[in-house]
């Protein structure tokens, strides 16, 4: 497996000792579709900023489309498009004279297609009628827009996508959401991150989830899935006993609640735990077997609460 | 095929895209950001109306001298027997704030303004390498200070020409030459300011690095060079006087004499590349080891 990144022991520490960044090893693969997942503050821009040389880390490597990224940066970079932490642009010149002062910069593209390249970048986003207004005037979601436009100014290879979808109206983040599946589909490598699994969650092939820092999980959405264990609920006007036959089946994790008992379900099949219970004389009055959304995942991987983590 | 075509298709094959643009794209679309920028313009239009102002008074005032000696008295002076003077005269009053501000006001924006809207890492992400971008700004600032420079002393020879005639050029040394002569010396001293305030320009470039705060290092830099004519000022530190930037600003005066006294011009000279220097290198030492958080 070729990895569009790959980072070794990726670590920022900001003066006064802060550890933004924290031995995160990335592994997104060519032409994945990569969900880079975390509560705001646990690092993920730092990390993005990283992966483009915009700052630089206290400690590790890494290597973009198979370059280490230090001794290649000007051959790699054109290759990848980027949105960070938002859109910005020159406020007083037009979507189109933005977009065409970015492209003046890019040593590798010829001026003679610029045009022709800006038009359709513009195109791609739906901001061609908008292409000669001020970037002052735009709308948030037409700034997006122009961010991503940014982002295509040129075929690439990998796109890093900081929060694509901020500031979209949900019309807006449908279209995004397809872009990126499209974009994919060409077999561009997208590195997407967001705050929100379920923004992604319909787009990705890969996740990953970072915590204060840290990575606490890596792989391919549907392993991430697999992974989560079931568990069966018995409701039941006897609890105890209903829990006396989930042990005896051999579940592990058996709990009893208020008229009710939990355990999971592992192995076994979930009609031959309800004969059992029937079996052993266990009034039924209701059955269930759990998987966990992946929301729930993502919560339970990267705790709950509303504090900003670091 | 065309060089372009192959780079197209080399980048779209996923290969390493060659270098096709060699063609200072990117410094002309800078000297373009700063040249359509409306603050920008207006201060090339205030610079434009110095000279006017000055020829104006004179003539409204009926040219009759209003005493005073020295160098400026002199130059002044001239303007009513030529008006070649207006652009010198121009030159020498606005060298030691107005030009110093106006270069200011784009070098100090530099390197800050594109962090202060965030388009500083959009444009190292393309990738415009630190150095390279540094080099194109100072170009860019290079090229604003020769034109204010010039911009004064057009105006300043056509409003003069309009208003009290050309013809031979006396000098202040008492002899006359060529009015071509006197416009091949304007050029000369013209190209003296830019390079002078180009050291200015090296300074906010600098400063600029420094901070995200584009006010902020446009008033550290006036603020530099006024601190250097306040030290000029001193006398008990007139050994460190000819290595203060600003001490040989208005020196250009020698350039009106016959012969061209140079001794000091090409010390100012000096001294204005070795501010230059020193300035890039702390800017390129800065700038290549920031973290880009903007």
């Amino acid at each position: 497996m070729t990895l569009a990144i790959a980072s070794d022991a990726l670590t920022k520490r900001f003066r006064g000792g802060q550890v933004a960044v924290d031995h995160v090893e990335l592994r997104v693969p060519t032409g994945s579709i990569y969900g880079f997942l975390g509560p705001n503050g646990s690092g993920k821009t730092t990390t993005i900023r990283m992966l483009l040389g915009l700052i630089y880390p206290t400690a590790g490597t890494h290597q973009l489309l198979g370059e280490p990224f230090v001794e290649n940066a000007a051959r790699v970079l054109p290759r990848v498009g980027s949105l960070v932490e938002g859109p910005a642009f020159h406020p007083y010149l037009s979507g189109q004279a933005n977009l065409a002062r970015l492209d003046a910069a890019d040593r590798t593209v010829s001026a003679r297609t610029a045009s022709r390249r800006i038009g359709e970048a513009l195109d791609r986003v739906g901001l061609s009628a908008a292409a000669g207004k001020r970037y002052r005037n735009y709308s948030l979601g037409m700034r997006q827009r122009l961010g991503i436009a940014a982002a295509l100014l040129r075929p690439r290879d990998l796109l890093v996508l900081d929060e694509p979808t901020n500031g979209l109206d949900p019309q807006g983040t449908r279209e995004v959401r397809h872009l990126i599946r499209q974009l994919g589909d060409e077999g561009v490598s997208v590195f997407v991150s967001s705050h929100l699994l379920s923004e992604v969650e319909q787009i990705c092939t890969h996740v990953g989830v970072m915590s204060v820092g840290r990575m606490v999980w890596q792989g391919s959405l549907a392993s991430l899935a697999a992974e989560q264990q079931a568990r069966v609920r018995v409701l039941s006007a006897a609890p105890a006993a209903a829990a006396r036959v989930l042990t005896r089946l051999g579940l592990d994790g058996v709990s009893t609640a208020d008229g009710e008992a939990h355990a999971v379900l592992g192995a076994v099949a979930p009609e031959h735990v309800v004969e059992a219970l029937v079996a052993a004389g266990v009034g039924v009055r209701g059955f269930s077997v759990d998987r966990p959304s992946l929301e729930d995942v993502f919560v339970g991987l990267t705790g709950e609460g509303f504090d900003v983590s670091g | 095929m065309s060089l372009a075509d192959v780079a197209d298709r080399a980048t779209s094959g996923g290969r390493t895209p060659p270098m096709v643009a060699r063609s200072g794209r990117f410094l002309r679309s800078e000297i373009g950001m700063v040249f359509r920028r409306r603050r920008n313009q207006a201060l090339l239009v205030v610079l434009g109306c110095i000279p006017i102002l000055i020829a104006v008074a004179i003539k409204v005032s009926g040219g009759t001298s209003g005493g005073g000696n020295g160098d400026a008295a002199t130059l002044f002076g001239s303007i009513t027997s030529n008006g070649v003077f207006v652009a010198f005269s121009a030159l020498f009053v606005i060298m030691p704030l107005f030009l110093p501000m106006a270069v200011s006001v784009v070098a100090g924006d530099s390197v800050s303004g594109e962090a202060n809207s965030g388009t500083l890492r959009y444009l190292l992400a393309v990738p415009v390498g630190r150095s390279r971008l540094l080099a194109v700004k100072f170009a860019a600032i290079v090229v604003w200070c020769v034109v204010c420079s010039f911009v004064v002393a057009v105006v300043g020879v056509l409003i003069g020409l309009v208003l009290f005639g050309g013809g031979e050029v006396t000098l202040l040394s008492g002899t006359s030459v060529s009015f071509a002569a006197g416009l091949w010396r304007l050029t000369l001293v013209a190209g003296y300011v830019a390079c002078s305030i180009a050291a200015v320009g090296a300074i906010g470039l600098f400063v600029s690095t420094l901070t995200e705060v584009p006010i902020a290092a446009m008033a550290t830099t006036l603020g530099l060079t006024i601190t250097s004519q306040v030290l000029d000022a001193v006398p008990q530190i007139s050994a460190v006087h000819p290595w203060l930037p600003s001490h040989y600003w208005q020196q250009f005066i020698d350039m009106l004499r016959d012969p061209m006294a140079l001794d000091k011009v090409g010390h100012g000279l000096l001294v204005a590349a070795t501010y230059t220097a020193l300035f890039l290198t702390l800017a390129w030492a800065r700038f290549n080891n920031k973290d880009v958080t903007s």
